[in-house]
């Protein structure tokens, strides 16, 4: 199912700046209203073996660059985690095998745990309201008038546009405790305790102001693209939802969500994936501080590694992360597979 | 009647008034960041903030007066240009072959793209300064850049080939059956249909490597060799935060993409997902 073909398709190559294009198929009675899939089409029977062979020379310097700059470096990583490997031997270049010393330090150690934890939490908070309040945002974005939705629009795209690095920075001087914005507005607000507040105290609140910044930083992303999805169901469609009496939550369940499903999925796979790899926003803010407290897994295994100089350990999170992240996304994977079929 | 246009006048103010909140909310960090760069040094660091004050340039004088500024300019653009280049020639071939034909392991190598995106890069970090460092290849630039490249590929690939998917093979069998060759039915029909998914593509590419701070960090410690994000970072002394100054160094680390996000807004957006997604 196409979610935003118009955009790319040739039945409607340029978008009005009013953004509506029709559905497809057309009339408000149908509840599909994108254009038919393209039927799946078996080509190279009887080729020759030069026709055989073009797909795999296309996809061959991607193979090779994936192998050589992703495979092999995974690979060593996989090897490190089963080595005792401190400072002392990198500099000296030497390999001491560990077997599964690392991996069973790390599931004996209640800390590994409360960083994995902690990491679910975070992802699953953040992914939530960002998927919940970009939702909200597009559809407001699809329901204003040209002039606001202008303005809108371009507010988000600022947020979005801002590098990750740069908005880290900002939000640490807003928070600063001796001239951050955010105790002054406490302060006028007429809260105690905001003289030199240290918003940075304590992991939790550090990870609210990381929240805050990732739900920021990431709501653009989602609000745009569900306003532009939401473009193409076309206006009919709302109306006869509407002439029929329907309630707003009815016609975001019965004619928003179904349409816009494979947005939902997707998006939500991106996020996930982006939260949980999230490192610039927390490192920036507070180095995963205090004292690990706000340290997710990638951030973890990057302070075992730099400050700890405990490679091996760090190797051995860096496995475990990916692992749990292919765990976490296999339903995804499966999803996405299958759609591959109808292609 | 009546009632119910001015109910509805009622909601569209509502309406407006909740987007201008949420424009308002959403531009404020950006405007925090801009006018902090532009106060005087003694309106910086004062309890009560200051909103009105007479902009000077000071502060933009200091960031951009750091010794080997003009060569972490020229290294970002390098490695991120570079990159999303490589990334752009490579993944349209690949893509092209996922989304047009039929082979064997096309569904492996459709895992494979879309595992490699959640290759979380910082955990690798160690790895790749081992490689690199038995490569002679520490304090690279060209090194770095093909680092971004295997970083934004992934997500290149997945997203032309749901471009690609999108366009109607009709139109490429019509240009075969006028005489094109499958090459040149993909350069004149398919390639210029492609251009808001590269657009979007390039983008965010040239955002990732444009902004990627902790590789950069570890592989590449000499200044001569650093990118902007570490330029971000240098007015952090002893004696605190240079603020104005840190302020007016992620400005001007921000116009750049601000005015390309403006300038491709229209088609970018949508383009994101859509490619994603997949006809």
């Amino acid at each position: 199912m196409a979610v935003h073909s118009e955009g790319v398709g040739v039945k409607a190559p340029s978008r009005t700046p009013r953004g509506r294009v029709p559905g497809g198929a057309g009339g408000g009675n149908t509840t599909t209203p994108s254009p038919p899939a393209p039927r799946p089409r078996r080509g190279g029977r009887g080729t020759p073996l030069a026709a055989v062979l073009v797909p795999y020379l296309l996809v061959t310097p991607a193979v090779v660059a994936g192998l050589v700059l992703l495979g092999y470096p995974l690979v060593r990583n996989l090897m490190l985690s089963f080595q005792d490997l401190g400072a002392r031997q990198l500099i000296m270049r030497t390999t001491e095998w560990a077997g599964f010393a690392n991996y069973s330090r790390l599931l004996g150690d209640a800390e590994f745990w409360s960083v994995v934890g902690r990491s679910f939490g975070f992802t699953a908070v953040n992914v939530a309201l960002i998927m919940l309040v970009g939702t909200l945002v597009g559809i407001l974005l699809n329901s204003l008038g040209r002039a606001m939705r202008l303005v809108l629009s371009l507010a988000l795209v600022a947020a979005w546009a801002m590098p990750v690095v740069a908005s880290a920075t900002v939000f640490r001087w807003l928070f600063d405790t001796q001239f951050g914005l955010a105790n002054w507005v406490m302060r006028t607000l007429g809260f105690d305790g905001y003289e030199q507040h240290n918003w940075f105290e304590t992991g939790a609140s550090t990870l609210a102001i990381v929240t805050l910044l990732v739900v920021w930083g990431s709501v653009p992303f989602v609000a745009l693209n569900m306003y532009a999805g939401l473009t193409t169901v076309g206006t009919e469609l709302y109306e006869a939802a509407r002439v029929d009496g329907a309630s707003n939550w009815r016609i975001f369940r019965s004619v928003i969500l179904p349409v816009m499903r494979p947005f939902f999925l997707i998006t939500t796979f991106l996020e996930v994936i982006w939260v949980f790899k999230a490192f610039t926003q927390i490192y920036a803010l507070n180095a995963g501080g205090p004292d690990g407290a706000s340290a997710t897994l990638p951030v973890y295994a990057y302070i075992q590694g730099g400050a700890q100089q405990q490679y091996g350990v760090a190797a051995a999170i860096s496995v475990l992360t990916i692992l749990i992240l292919l765990v976490a996304m296999s339903f995804y994977f499966r999803l996405i597979l299958k759609q591959e079929e109808e292609l | 009647m009546i009632q119910a246009r001015s109910r509805r006048a009622l909601g569209r103010g509502a309406r407006n008034l909740l987007a201008l909140v949420l424009a308002a909310v959403f531009l404020f960090p950006v405007y925090w960041m801009f006018s902090t760069s532009l106060k005087p040094a003694g309106a910086v660091l004062t309890p009560e903030p200051r909103f009105f004050f007479v902009p000077t340039f000071e502060h933009y004088g200091t960031a951009t007066g750091v010794e080997l500024f003009w060569t972490y300019v020229r290294n970002s653009l390098t490695v991120a240009v570079g990159a999303v280049l490589l990334a752009l020639v490579v993944a349209l071939m690949a893509s092209f072959a996922l989304a047009r034909m039929r082979f064997r392991g096309r569904r492996g190598l459709v895992l494979a793209v879309m595992m490699a995106q959640m290759a979380p890069w910082e955990v690798l970090v160690i790895v790749m300064y081992m490689i690199a460092r038995d490569a002679d290849m520490l304090n690279n630039i060209a090194a770095i850049t093909v680092v971004y490249f295997m970083m934004v590929l992934p997500f290149t690939v997945w997203t032309l080939r749901g471009f690609i998917a999108a366009v109607p093979r009709e139109l490429e069998e019509a240009a075969m059956v006028d005489g094109c060759t499958r090459f040149t039915a993909f350069r004149r029909v398919i390639f210029p249909l492609l251009a808001p998914g590269l657009m979007s593509t390039s983008l965010f590419g040239f955002i990732t490597a444009w902004n990627e701070f902790a590789l950069v960090l570890i592989l590449n410690k000499e200044p001569e060799a650093q990118t902007l994000p570490l330029w971000l970072t240098q007015f952090n002394t002893g004696f605190g935060n240079d603020w104005g100054a840190t302020m007016s160094a992620a400005s001007m680390f921000t116009v750049p993409v601000l005015l390309v996000f403006v300038f491709l807004q229209r088609r970018a957006v949508g383009g994101m997902t859509a490619g994603a997604v997949k006809g």
